[in-house]
Parts: structure tokens; sequence; C-alpha cells
């Protein structure tokens, strides 16, 4: 769409021709600010990808750093609690968020701004923050969660579900928007299924491509995140590349870059499950 | 919903089981707003509260007071010009690469590879981006060693530092600008090439039709974008921590420290400087959402 209408628009329209030689020139013209602007940014994304890349090779023998980063127990079990912390917060979110839209949607259209101004509340509360809150909230009685191992795993899950809550939300909302809830509940109704049924069989199989590209969006950022695993005292994957930038040398550019790899893996997910859909996806989460 | 177009005797009895059952609806979004309250609104209150008591839970406005000491000061004025830098920064160069590749003929798989690289860039941010960038940019980083053999300059000596205000922004403007160009390409997008043939056939300079055409159009959801750039700057926190260790005192660093280690000597200050953030961010997602919706008259 971009480049064929300087061809095709000169033959039909007349009045083009007069001013048709400086067009030319101004396209053509604009086409190298536009490759010079294009090779800054390609630049300005490629050149760390290729100087962490650089010096995970620095380590030797050849490919050390990344042996090491294999053998390191830490790496594997952080990447695994980060792994599992994701798919909780996605199932935990999931369910939280589907029967709420839905419900929304069917019955109480009229709450649909509180429902939407506390989706919105992560934007506005940085994670910093609400870490802040909930240690000093959930360090004392009556719930000390922050005492025990699954207290705190808890509170990290919880925490990582708010931070889901703005594009989950939009994801799902967008998603019902696109199917008639109304006319679907009613026939799943008439033929006698319960509230479980219609959300399981009707609802979530439409929301399916919404629901996979949030999930993915939302394992990417568990896995990347930092400030809440880290003030939760939790083993995460965060926590653990950053105390590994800080005591070892090449392991943390082979960690990294894998940690990138992971992000490219989620994002190239959302973008083959949304192929073919309209409109868009939000792909952009809190960090 | 709407056909219950039933007639007169009928009217009664139907009317009646959802009378019964809207005293009831609400209880459909009860795990909703319990979870809401749990983990969103009871540790937020807890900040809001404590901001407002001194050590010994009477009632003060003297954190808020306290916040004008000069070291907090520096923090927030630290992180509002890091955001605003990066958010300006980040939003004209987003707003440059964006344009270029909607409309300023390229190939359009440059497009799709672009959408694609902003939407990982803009999530590659925390300790993985800061640790990428002392590989890059380090006193032993790539680019580094590149330029001190290759040009003669050692930018470490001609007074450049990664771990200073300076390269702190360049690292966040790794995340800013690819979030500008997956927000505002929508808008690009919207720009009908109708509008820029109907001004040229008028006569219009392309400067002309910028500034009297595209740019008034454009205008909210550039600044709105900006806005929200400045917000994801503000709260950012595990990348500065990790590329400085907390030598720089911005604003979400000294709250870090907060949590762990009393080091404002006063919890409630602490608290004070969390609502500030709050405030500050708020702010910024009213002004965002006002500006986007003053935008979406354009785009249909």
């Amino acid at each position: 769409m971009t480049t064929g209408p300087t061809v095709g628009r000169r033959t039909p329209n007349a009045v083009e021709t007069v001013g048709d030689q400086p067009n030319k020139r101004r396209r053509r013209g604009g086409s190298l600010w536009s490759w010079l602007v294009f090779v800054a940014g390609f630049l300005y994304f490629f050149v760390p990808l290729l100087a962490t890349f650089e010096f995970s090779l620095r380590a030797k023998p050849a490919f050390a750093a990344y042996t090491g980063a294999f053998a390191n127990p830490h790496f594997v079990s952080s990447l695994a609690f980060s792994f599992v912390a994701g798919v909780l917060t996605i199932v935990v979110s999931v369910v939280l968020i589907v029967p709420t839209a839905f419900w929304v949607r069917l019955r109480l259209p009229r709450l649909r701004p509180y429902v939407e101004f506390v989706t919105l509340l992560p934007f506005v509360i940085p994670p910093v923050v609400l870490v802040f809150g909930l240690i000093r909230v959930y360090s004392r009685p009556p719930l000390p969660l922050t005492n025990s191992e699954l207290g705190s795993n808890v509170l990290l899950v919880a925490a990582y579900v708010v931070l889901s809550l703005p594009y989950m939300y939009r994801a799902v909302d967008t998603g019902l928007r696109s199917i008639d809830v109304q006319s679907l509940t009613e026939a799943a109704q008439s033929l006698g299924a319960s509230w479980l049924t219609i959300l399981w069989s009707v609802i979530f199989p439409n929301l399916r491509v919404a629901l996979l590209s949030g999930a993915f969006l939302t394992l990417a950022i568990v896995i990347g995140e930092f400030t809440i695993g880290n003030f939760l005292a939790r083993p995460a994957f965060g926590p653990f590349l950053s105390q590994l930038g800080n005591d070892e040398a090449y392991q943390p550019a082979a960690v990294s870059l894998i940690s990138f790899g992971l992000t490219w893996a989620a994002m190239g997910m959302i973008a083959f499950i949304g192929r073919g859909t309209r409109g868009r996806i939000q792909i952009v989460g809190a960090h | 919903m709407a056909t219950s177009a039933t007639p007169g005797p009928l009217q009664d009895a139907p009317r009646a089981r959802p009378a019964t059952r809207r005293t009831w609806t609400w209880l459909g979004l009860i795990p909703f707003f319990v979870f809401a309250l749990a983990f969103i609104f009871l540790p937020v209150a807890f900040l809001v509260i404590g901001s407002f008591q001194d050590s010994h839970q009477a009632l003060t406005l003297r954190n808020y007071a306290d916040l004008s000491q000069p070291s907090i000061v520096a923090a927030f004025r630290a992180s509002i010009e890091i955001s605003l830098v990066t958010a300006i920064g980040g939003g004209v160069f987003g707003f440059l690469l964006a344009y270029a590749v909607i409309h300023g003929g390229l190939p359009s798989f440059l497009r799709t590879a672009l959408m694609t690289f902003s939407g990982v860039a803009s999530n590659f941010a925390g300790v993985p981006l800061a640790l990428a960038f002392i590989f890059t940019l380090g006193q032993v980083g790539l680019l580094t060693a590149f330029l001190k053999t290759n040009f003669g300059i050692d930018p470490y000596q001609a007074g450049f530092s990664l771990y200073t205000k300076f390269g702190l922004e360049l690292v966040y403007m790794y995340f800013q600008f690819p979030l500008m160009v997956l927000i505002i390409a929508p808008a690009i997008d919207g720009l009908k090439r109708d509008w820029r043939e109907a001004a040229e056939n008028m006569g219009a300079s392309s400067s002309q039709y910028w500034r009297h055409v595209a740019l008034p159009i454009l205008m909210p959801s550039i600044l709105g974008t900006v806005i929200l750039l400045f917000g994801n700057a503000f709260g950012a926190q595990a990348t500065a921590y990790q590329l400085t260790g907390g030598t720089i005192g911005l604003v979400p660093i000294v709250i870090g420290a907060q949590i762990s280690g009393d080091v404002l000597h006063n919890p409630g200050l602490g608290y004070a400087m969390a609502m500030g953030m709050v405030v500050i961010m708020g702010i910024s997602i009213v002004i965002y959402t006002m500006l986007q919706r003053r935008a979406e008259r354009w785009l249909r």
C-alpha cells in the first residue's frame, strides 16, 4: 500500500500531470530520508543485540558462556519458577476477567466504566508502588503472607495478575465485542446450558485469539519482570539475571540473549495467532 | 433482547422475573472486585493513609511538606527530566520511523518487520536491556571499542559515561521509540492519501500540507502518546536499578531503597513519595485519555 500510488496515479488523473515532475522528485527524496531514519532505527535495535552476542562469545572456550549458563542450576530453576508463575498468572487472570467481562457485557453494561477504570489502574500505579503497598499490607497480621514461601508466591502471582489486567481485559472485551454475546447466551440457555457450560463451550472458544495473545504477552512480561520478584525475594528469572550481571562477566550476555529470544518467541506467537484477524492486538505491557 | 414486543396481557409476567433477578446480577462481579480490593485498593489505601501519618500514627501533613527536601526534589526532578527527554526524543524518532515505513515509500515488508521488532523491543526492558547496553557502550563494550580502534575516539575520555543520566536516557530510548511506533502507527495510517492530494491540487507545498493538514490532525495522537511514553519511563525501575545500582536517585529507585530499608528514616515520607509518583502517573494518563478521545475523531 505504500509503493503503488506513485505509478498508478499518473495516468487516470489529468490534473496530476502538471504537478507530476516535482512530485516525483519529492517522493524519491522522501524515500531517501525514509531509508536514513529506518537504518538509524535498525542500528539502534540491532547494535546492542550484536554487542551482547559478541560479548557472550568472548568467554573461552567457545560458547563457554552458554554452556556455563545452562550448567548453572539457578538459571534453569529461576526460569522454571518464572514460567510457572507466568502460567498461573494467565490462569488466574483468565478465570477472573473472562466471566467479569462477559457478565458486564451481558447484564451490567452500566458498571462497565467502573470495571474499566479498575483494569486501567496498573497504568497509574507503577510496579514499584504496587509491591510497596502489597508488602506493607501483607507483612503483618491478619494476613502475614510475606512470612511464608507460599504466601509470597501468592502475592507474586496476584501482583502479576494486576499487571496483566489492562491488556487482558482490553483483549477479552474487544473479543466479546466482535461476537453477539446476547444471542449466543440465549441460544445456549434455550438448549439448557448452565452458566459454566456457556462460558466454557461458547464464550471461551470465541475468545481464543484474544486470550492466547494476552497469554503470551503475560508470559513475556512475567519472565522478564524484575521489580516485583526482587522485592518479594522470589527466586525468579529477573532477579537471577540481575544477580548474575553483578557476579559474572560473560554468562549474563548469554542469558540476556536467551531472554531476548524468549520475548521474541512470545511476540512471534502473538503475531502468528493474530494473523488473519482484523484489528489491533495490544502487545505492550507495563515495565 | 429488545425484541420482546409482547402484547398487553403477557407483559406483566416476564417483567416480574428480571426485576427480582436484577438485584442479584451484581454478584457476578464480586470475584473481580474482591480481587481488586485485596491487591490494588488495599495496598494503595495503606500507602495513602500512611502518607498522612507520622511515626506515632497521628494525622499529619508533614510527610508532604517533607517532599520538599532537596534530595527528594532532586529525585523527582531527575525522574521527570529523564522521562521528558526520552518521551520527546522517543516520540519524535518513533514518529519519523513509523511515518517512514507507512508513507515513506519503503518496501512494505519493512513495515511488518518494524512492527514485530517494536513489539519485542518495547517489552524488552529491565535487566537484560541494561546489560545489553553495558555490553554495547560500557567501558569494554563493543561500540566503545569500535570507536576507539577505528576512529581513535575514547567516549569515556571524552566525558561520556553510560552510568549517567544521559546514558540512562540512551537506554530508555530503546523501549520508548518502539512504543511510539506501535501506538502512533494507526493514527498515521488514518492520514488519508486524499487529503494530501487535495492539498496538493490546491497548490499546497509539502510544508504547508504538514503545517495545515497533517500535523493538526495528528497532534492529539502525538501529544497523547508522548505523554504515555512519559509515564512509561517514569514508572520504570528495573532498568535504572540494574544500570546504575542506585547511584542516580530516581523516584522509583529511592522508593525501592525505602522498601528494603528505611533509607528516608521516615516511613510516612516513603508513602508520600509513592503517592507523588501515583499522582504524576495519574495526571499523565488522564491527559493521554483526553487527547486520545480527541484524536479518535479523525480515525472514524
